[in-house]
């Protein structure tokens, strides 16, 4: 199949970028969207011009490196799956696809279609953790878990990382990403001593960090390769109102904080 | 910053506020609904003027009342303040708009509270400006037999300028002596422009209704499986569709009953 | 040089205790003083750096993703073996360990295994601390399942996402470490080189990916956590970053590497579907317990399928070749990877293959689906099933599946002893970037708990061992060898800028990978290997002539990274086939057609064979020394393996 492409081209940060125009050609419909995008950077390798610059890594949806909003869809248009996972045969022979790099204040370009998201690691640094130190811990069997509690930890669990909320959400906010975590670890017993600061930790470094606000439309839920729900945000706000009206814990009581 | 402060400033503590108003206008919605029911009731306006007389004048009320002006003006200074803030957060479009699935009221609840904010204005300096302040209002005199609790009703002039109202009894009789808030229903309710964009506001009222309701439950991080569909029922029906169309079938009768005339 | 791998004397199950008592200790206010350069955020580096902080260590961290939560530890699905017993079926310690020892062929050492099995109780206990969310039984005791053949469930798992939960459980405590202030992370920053001042290594030479800009960073001790090398298949199931670098330039400046020619190679994989492919996707094997493996029996039928003349459906079952039921009706579809990997590939040899490619093999569930119905089919396989319908747009309820080998794990790696220090004083290397724990194959669900073993619970004690016989004195950062060596890198990396031939570094890797597994994969001769050997050389060559790398340094520039580790695979390639040459044996992962039992098993030469290969670099071009470190066994007794 023969495709045109619509990129978005920029240099680095500090440059304005551009919509290049490219034809992808003989592309087999059992390629993965990023093996056609391979296909294009060796042809332009081939002349000699700079290929095109995308995040990527494991190429099975786990690692959460890859990014690309593709005609209107964070990991194109398919449900519950990453870019690296949606192949060609989503696709229309001669179809026009636009590819854009995430839109957020707090995930600036960095080159072409990829962007710096580092602002999720320092939400996680602020308190995403338990904090246990290597050595001390009983046995595993001590902390009984019912099974369901269990099971819906790790559904927030299994968060990637990626940013299509925030690429998804109208705000671009970074609420399901941060929620996921607080509710996580908010939902085992292990994570119960921190809770209360966790989520103010937590919070306080996601609007430091530019996103928006969570306005219930449920997009990023919706976008999300790996379904995590709304309910997460609203587990959040729960614990985050908690926290502030009617709890001890404030936000420096996370991590030995000074 | 004290910690209240702080929680009131963060991301979260705005949408708190936003919760926390938007309820609490929703339930404004039903008493004032409740009330203008009245207008229903073919007593030539005997009842609505009487309830509109009572809420101007019973303290408590007036207390709620300024309550609730604040918290219109609240909720649309912080939807102000967070859709900047929003705005700010993508400071670069996208050139596709996004597809994702996300429904139509949730992504235009700027645009219908906007049409709504435009809507209180209007309605407040026709109606509640209008009775409180100006004093083009008639008065009409509804007397009461209180034995065979027949009613008729007269034009009142009053004797002072500054009257307001009156009940007294004279002779088993009843007279009260208010406002006429109805005349001015009616004579508004005539004009189909007008009658057109009541609608329409209560058009918005739905839409901003329908995601605002259980928007706020989820802010407020009241989200449970069990009483979701719960929320989701009340949001839908009775916010989303009998309120709306309750308030809209006044201008509409009222409209239909002035053809007739 | 003769290899010490300061193994501890004693019984078997003290040496560790023993071991951890006699190594020396830093003195907890010095510990503050001590510098450690860690690379790599994946099990291994996520879990010594948040250790080693704990301690009072200042930590260094360097991944090359944009974020340490992206390391390809991420992505192993299946599980993490431990030795808990928790189900009461028997098993030990000391199973595990010998489990481990007779699954990697009799290729490990003793002691080490032993340590791994010993401290696998305690990383369940470290995770579930963390709060990663293994499955847990109605009852809220941890879950288990068999896995990879196993006689005992011993097997933690959080759903088919065990590596993600394991790492980002490691991820946040380093995370709690950064913002403590202890750990300073580097992302998107690439290790280039390291730094050796009189003969200890004493800092690394760095790429940052964004800005371009080299740096050197100086510390008491260099800790490499950065994976394996099955990229240089170019196809393997390894994430597309997975690269050789740190550890090959590493062995360059004097490491040695042990092993290289040991490569697992997964029998259930998705196959090929033409040149584009960048990647391969695992499926678990658990697939086999109930699939058919089959191939047509003719090469015409084969054709026709290839060319989707006819469909599976319509060969008819006499035509069908039950290959693994009838070569190995005892175990039939169940052989260990290694063989129903080789087998495959015999088929596909043969010209039986089926698929576009004819690279190939049927996994038929149609007798299963009759036999247990659809919907325990789906319950059982669903996630598998439509994992592969996404990917192939092919019905598995429908039609059989199509599987074909690829490689999933790479034994060998960079020599460390007992302590994990490599023969280069200050150099350490964990998880699967070093050779140590599973010998010539790797057991199921194993990856996972070496290299937390390694970053939780050896390398906090061992390297203090170093640290105290070093002193706290600060590094010399003004060490002529820094700028030297950064100097080093920097032309290097001119050098391959400056190539603007016509063939791009992809299609260079693509053809290494190519020769790789045609002559150094799952079946390997002599006259392959010599052959190989001539072909990569001249790859080599031509490599330095004709490549194409794009752009400049001091940008984002993928074309570069990618060209610095394509040179690096071509090397290790090299090396690969070297070792494969040398060990005239077949042992694990390593298959010498000319070494193997009348039934085409792999046939081990203990008597000749039973050592490490630990291979020096002698510069450029050269010829690498091989040196011998001797496996011991005193605890068990080395046996023929047997599945007819």
């Amino acid at each position: 199949m023969n495709l045109t492409l619509k990129v978005w081209r920029q240099k680095n940060s500090q440059t304005a970028g551009k919509f290049v125009t490219y034809k992808a050609e003989g592309i087999s419909e059992d390629m993965s969207f990023l093996e056609m995008l391979d296909v294009v950077n060796e042809s332009l390798t081939k002349k000699n011009d700079e290929p095109i610059y995308f995040d990527h890594d494991c190429r099975e949806g786990i690692c959460g490196s890859c990014s690309l909003y593709i005609n209107g869809h964070p990991h194109g248009p398919k449900k519950a799956i990453t870019t690296c996972q949606l192949h060609m045969r989503t696709f229309k022979d001669g179809e026009t696809i636009t590819i854009e790099p995430w839109r957020s204040a707090a995930f600036p370009v960095i080159k072409d279609l990829g962007t710096d998201r580092s602002a999720f690691d320092r939400i996680q640094q602020a308190g995403g953790f338990i904090s246990v130190n290597t050595g001390g811990a009983q046995d595993a069997n001590a902390i009984l878990i019912p099974k369901v509690v269990a099971d819906e930890a790790f559904n927030s669990a299994t968060c990637i990382g990626c940013g299509a909320c925030v690429a998804a959400c109208k705000n671009a906010s970074a609420m399901l990403f941060v929620s996921a975590k607080i509710t996580q670890l908010g939902l085992l017993p292990q994570g119960q001593p921190e809770r209360y600061s966790r989520v103010q930790a937590m919070v306080a470094q996601m609007d430091e960090e530019g996103f928006g606000n969570c306005t219930n439309t449920g997009a990023c839920e919706a976008e999300c390769p790996k379904e995590i729900t709304l309910t997460n945000i609203a587990r959040m706000n729960n614990d985050f109102f908690s926290a502030k009206l009617f709890r001890e814990e404030g936000v420096h009581d996370h991590v030995g904080g000074e | 910053m004290s910690e209240f402060k702080q929680t009131f400033n963060s991301s979260l503590g705005k949408k708190l506020i936003m919760a926390l108003t938007g309820l609490f206008l929703c339930t404004f919605l039903i008493v004032h609904l409740g009330g203008n029911l009245l207008l229903f009731k073919d007593d030539q306006g005997f009842a609505f003027n009487s309830y509109a007389n009572f809420l101007t004048h019973f303290p408590p009320i007036e207390v709620i009342a300024y309550i609730l002006y604040i918290s219109i003006i609240v909720h649309a200074v912080y939807a102000l303040v967070l859709t900047i803030k929003n705005r700010r957060a993508r400071p670069v479009g996208y050139a596709v708009q996004p597809k994702s699935d996300a429904s139509w009221s949730s992504k235009n609840m700027g645009l219908l509270g906007s049409i709504l904010l435009l809507f209180i204005v209007i309605h407040m300096s026709d109606f509640w400006f209008v009775y409180k302040y100006d004093h083009v209002l008639k008065f009409k005199e509804y007397r009461t037999d209180l034995a065979t609790n027949v009613t008729t009703v007269g034009e009142y002039v009053p004797q002072v300028a500054e009257f307001e109202r009156s009940i007294s009894t004279e002779n088993n009789v009843e007279i009260v002596r208010v406002k006429d808030i109805h005349a001015r229903v009616q004579e508004s309710f005539s004009k189909l422009w007008y009658v057109a964009f009541y609608v329409i506001a209560m058009g918005a009222v739905a839409f901003h209704l329908l995601h605002g309701f259980q928007s706020a439950f989820r802010t407020l991080g009241w989200v449970h499986r069990k009483y979701q569909p719960i929320v989701y029922f009340f949001g839908t029906w009775f916010f989303g569709v009998i309120i709306p169309l309750g308030f809209a079938a006044m201008p509409v009768v009222y409209f239909i009953q002035s053809l007739s005339k | 040089m003769s290899l010490d791998a300061k193994i501890p004397q004693g019984p078997l199950a003290e040496k560790w205790s023993k071991h951890k008592f006699n190594l020396k200790l830093v003195n907890p206010a010095n510990k503050r003083k001590y510098d450690v350069i860690i690379v790599g955020t994946g099990l291994a580096g996520a879990s010594a750096a948040a250790s080693l902080a704990e301690l009072g260590y200042n930590v260094k961290s360097f991944c090359f993703q944009d974020s340490p939560r992206r390391a390809h530890s991420i992505a192993a699905q299946g599980g993490i073996n431990a030795a808990k017993n928790y189900q009461n079926d028997g098993d030990s310690v000391y199973r595990l360990f010998y489990d481990t020892i007779k699954g990697g062929d009799y290729r490990a050492r003793e002691g080490n295994v032993y340590r791994l099995a010993e401290v696998s109780v305690n990383i369940i206990d470290q995770c579930v601390a963390q709060g990663v969310p293994f499955a847990r039984e109605y009852g809220g005791l941890l879950d288990n399942r068999s896995f990879g053949g196993s006689q005992v469930s011993r097997t933690f798992y959080a759903r088919g996402q065990t590596g993600q939960q394991l790492l980002l459980g490691a991820y946040s405590a380093l995370n709690r470490q950064i913002h403590l202030g202890k750990v300073k992370m580097y992302t998107r920053t690439e290790m280039l080189d390291v730094v050796l001042v009189d003969g200890q290594a004493k800092g690394i030479v760095t790429r940052n990916l964004k800005t371009g800009e080299i740096e050197t960073h100086a510390g008491h001790a260099v800790l490499l956590a950065t994976g394996g090398y099955g990229n240089v298949f170019y196809l393997s199931t390894n994430a597309i970053g997975s690269n050789v670098t740190a550890a090959w330039r590493a062995h360059k400046r004097g490491a040695f590497f042990a092993n290289p020619c040991y490569t697992q190679i997964h029998p259930t994989c998705i196959p090929v579907t033409g040149d584009h492919q960048s990647k391969l996707t695992l499926m678990s094997e658990s697939l086999r317990n109930d699939g058919r493996v089959w191939a047509p029996k003719t090469v015409e039928t084969a054709q026709k399928l290839q060319k989707k003349e006819i469909t599976a459906a319509q060969v008819k079952e006499e035509d069908r070749d039950y290959f693994l039921e009838r070569k190995y009706p005892s175990f039939g579809n169940l052989v260990p990877r290694d063989v129903a990997s080789r087998n495959a590939k015999e088929m596909s040899d043969e010209g039986k293959g089926v698929g576009t490619t004819g690279l190939a093999v049927y996994l038929d569930f149609a007798e299963a689906i009759q036999r247990l119905g659809e919907d325990t089919v789906r319950a059982k396989y669903g996630n598998l099933f439509d994992m592969y319908y996404q990917i192939t747009d092919e019905n598995p309820y429908k039609q059989p599946m199509r599987i074909y080998p690829a490689v999933h794990y790479t034994m060998g790696g960079l020599w460390v002893d007992y302590n994990l220090s490599t023969n280069v004083p200050g150099l350490y290397a964990m998880g699967e970037c070093n050779f140590s724990d599973h010998g010539a194959n790797r057991l199921g669900a194993s990856a996972l708990m070496q290299g937390l073993s390694d970053g939780y619970f050896v390398i906090p004690y061992t390297l203090g061992d170093y640290l105290a016989t070093i002193g706290p004195k600060p590094v010399d950062k003004n060490h002529p060898a820094f700028e030297k060596t950064k100097q080093e890198v920097i032309a290097y990396n001119n050098k391959l800028l400056a190539l603007k031939g016509n063939k791009t570094v992809v299609e260079y890797h693509r053809e290494l990978g190519h020769i790789m597994w045609e002559y150094c994969g799952m079946a390997r001769t002599e006259e392959g290997l010599t052959h190989a050997k001539g072909l990569i050389k001249a790859l080599k060559a031509d490599f330095w002539k004709n490549a194409i790398v794009t752009g400049e340094n001091d940008e984002v520039n993928a074309a570069l990274e990618r060209a610095g580790r394509v040179a690096d695979f071509i090397e290790l390639g090299e090396l690969m086939v070297t070792d494969a040459l040398a060990r005239r044996e077949s042992c694990g992962g390593h298959f010498r057609l000319e070494s193997q039992t009348p039934e085409g098993e792999a046939l081990r030469d203990d008597d000749n064979f039973a050592f490490v290969s630990a291979w020096e670099f002698k510069g450029e071009d050269q010829e690498e020394e091989l040196h011998k470190e001797e496996l011991i066994f005193e605890n068990v007794k080395l046996s023929q393996r047997s599945y007819k």
